[in-house]
């Protein structure tokens, strides 16, 4: 970890007006349940649609998207990048850096208003589940996404065709797929937590973590080797 | 001596060949790396910078290869054709932040010198993106040079600058050419590279076409016959006068005007007036036919 550049990433990360798109989705999740809530609707109707369906589903991925494809395609994007790479550092501690950033920032703006959503809904064991499922997959999505931006100059694209093809409607559609799907570890840890009828975990937890684990190391080593053999193109080109 | 090695490097991008079967060596002192837009300048730099990887041959920094070895930029330093800048820190948290990434002992002094370097100095505690071009190419020039490297690479430096600047940066690389690094920048201008560089290698579509001191090139250049078209009052009394000239070697009548070729662009641009003066014809439009950068670029390639 090379606390200059971690510096760099999220300053850059809060400067830019990107940071913004941090903010809606958590609102929502949290302003649907007080809603809910004061309508006086029994939570098994709606708690599962807010928190897994948008919660889980949407608000999770999209942020971790926003953020780990940010951290260092941004940089790529617009060229500042080269200043980080022009430094004899072994690529590993760029790519941690990064990552411990995009992770960071990640759990905290997931993890805490799903733990509050959690909360409101039904009980604080709830939003610790909850918060600890999406901190899971804050850190497996971060690791994603930020390979994702060394391997497309589109990031931000193919993160959502990931998001919604495969987690949103493969899954669903085929069992198999459940195994490669983030947001199943996300659901099956936050379940076995809380142990509530409003989450369904599909998967059993030890697979989660483990896959979660393997997921995140795998995307980071290849991450490493991408940055190794980063190539800059003129301005021709 | 730190020098930067190529031998047979090409570079293709599918089917184009960017850049094809240079061979050079870039000891100390300033040398400029000159070529028409799309020669291939900054694929070559970017090649010795460990940006891209040689499709053939071998690019060597003090005799390591420069591609997938970040412990090249220990002794190298560059300046990149973009522009891109961290806009939201001031250029002493930029320089200041580009000193630790390169872990050196003490970065505020290092940070501190190299700003002085580039006279931003007085500017530093404001936020990048709110300086002019030039200031901002010159913060680009502090962090990389704020390690001290022995090689720096600077792909058109000299742009967006205005003359002031300009002199300031051409004074700076002079002094560190002097003091013995090994500074290798491109550019499209030849007064560009006359002003600053002893040494100069030309480039053109990929290929290298000269090499060597600027004032054999410059000599190359300027000694071309140049072609100009002149109107006149009276062109054929101007076109018999002007072929009574040491430094007209043709002169062609036609419907249009005159054409003329000139052996030396200097003593032709002085004659033409004097000639048209002594006879009283009144000169309407002299214009340099073939004063595009390509072409003098293609008659290089040629001789």
């Amino acid at each position: 970890m090379n606390p200059t550049i971690a510096w760099i990433t999220a300053r850059g990360l809060f400067g830019r007006r990107r940071f913004l798109l941090l903010f809606p989705l958590p609102v929502l999740v949290i302003g649907l349940v007080a809603l809910g809530r004061a309508s006086g609707v029994s939570n098994s109707d709606w708690g599962p649609a807010v928190l897994v369906g948008l919660g889980v589903a949407v608000m999770l991925p999209i942020v971790a998207l926003v953020v780990g494809a940010g951290v260092l395609g941004s940089e790529i994007e617009d060229g500042t990048a080269v200043h980080i790479l022009t430094k004899p550092l072994p690529r590993r501690e760029i790519i941690l850096a990064k990552l411990v950033v995009a992770a960071a920032i990640t759990v905290v703006s997931t993890a805490v208003p799903m733990f509050v959503a959690g909360a409101l809904t039904d009980s604080v064991r709830l939003g610790a589940g909850l918060a600890a499922g999406t901190a899971l997959g804050a850190v497996t999505y971060s690791a994603l996404f930020l390979l994702l931006s060394l391997l497309s100059r589109r990031p931000v694209l193919l993160g959502l065709a990931y998001i919604m093809i495969w987690e949103g409607l493969l899954t669903n559609l085929l069992s198999g797929t459940r195994v490669l799907s983030v947001q199943q570890y996300t659901i099956s840890v936050a379940d076995s937590v809380a142990h509530t009828s409003m989450l369904t975990g599909r998967v059993s937890v030890p697979l989660a973590v483990v896959m979660a684990a393997i997921l995140t190391v795998a995307s980071t080593v290849l991450a490493i080797d991408r940055l190794r053999s980063f190539t800059l193109t003129g301005e021709t080109s | 001596m730190t020098t930067v090695e190529l031998s047979n490097v090409s570079r293709w991008y599918g089917n184009v060949v960017a850049v094809n079967d240079i061979t050079m060596t870039l000891g100390p002192g300033v040398t400029g790396l000159l070529g028409p837009n799309g020669a291939g300048k900054t694929t070559l730099l970017h090649m010795m910078a460990g940006f891209l990887p040689p499709s053939r041959g071998e690019v060597r920094v003090a005799g390591a290869p420069a591609w997938r070895n970040p412990s090249v930029y220990r002794i190298l330093g560059l300046v990149s054709e973009r522009e891109a800048v961290h806009g939201f820190l001031t250029a002493w948290e930029f320089v200041l932040a580009n000193a630790k990434l390169h872990r050196l002992p003490n970065p505020e002094a290092a940070a501190r010198r190299a700003l002085g370097l580039v006279e931003m100095t007085g500017a530093q505690d404001r936020r990048i993106d709110q300086y002019s071009k030039g200031m901002r190419q010159r913060t680009r020039v502090a962090a990389a040079l704020v390690h001290d490297p022995e090689v720096l690479v600077l792909d058109e430096p000299f742009n967006g600058m205005d003359p002031r600047q300009r002199l300031q940066m051409m004074d700076l690389l002079h002094q560190l050419g002097d003091a013995g690094r090994t500074i290798l920048f491109s550019s499209h201008i030849l007064e560009e590279v006359e002003q600053v560089s002893g040494t100069v290698q030309v480039i053109v579509a990929g290929r290298l076409a000269a090499s060597g001191d600027y004032r054999s090139i410059r000599r190359m250049m300027t000694h071309r016959p140049h072609v100009f078209s002149v109107h006149s009052s009276d062109d054929r009394r101007l076109a018999v006068a002007l072929m009574g000239q040491a430094s007209v070697t043709g002169v062609e009548l036609s419907g249009a005007g005159l054409t003329v070729q000139a052996g030396d662009y200097g003593t032709f641009t002085r004659t033409l007036p004097k000639v048209a003066l002594a006879e009283g014809i009144r000169v309407r439009r002299v214009l340099p036919s073939d004063e595009s950068l390509e072409s003098v670029f293609s008659y290089l390639v040629a001789s």
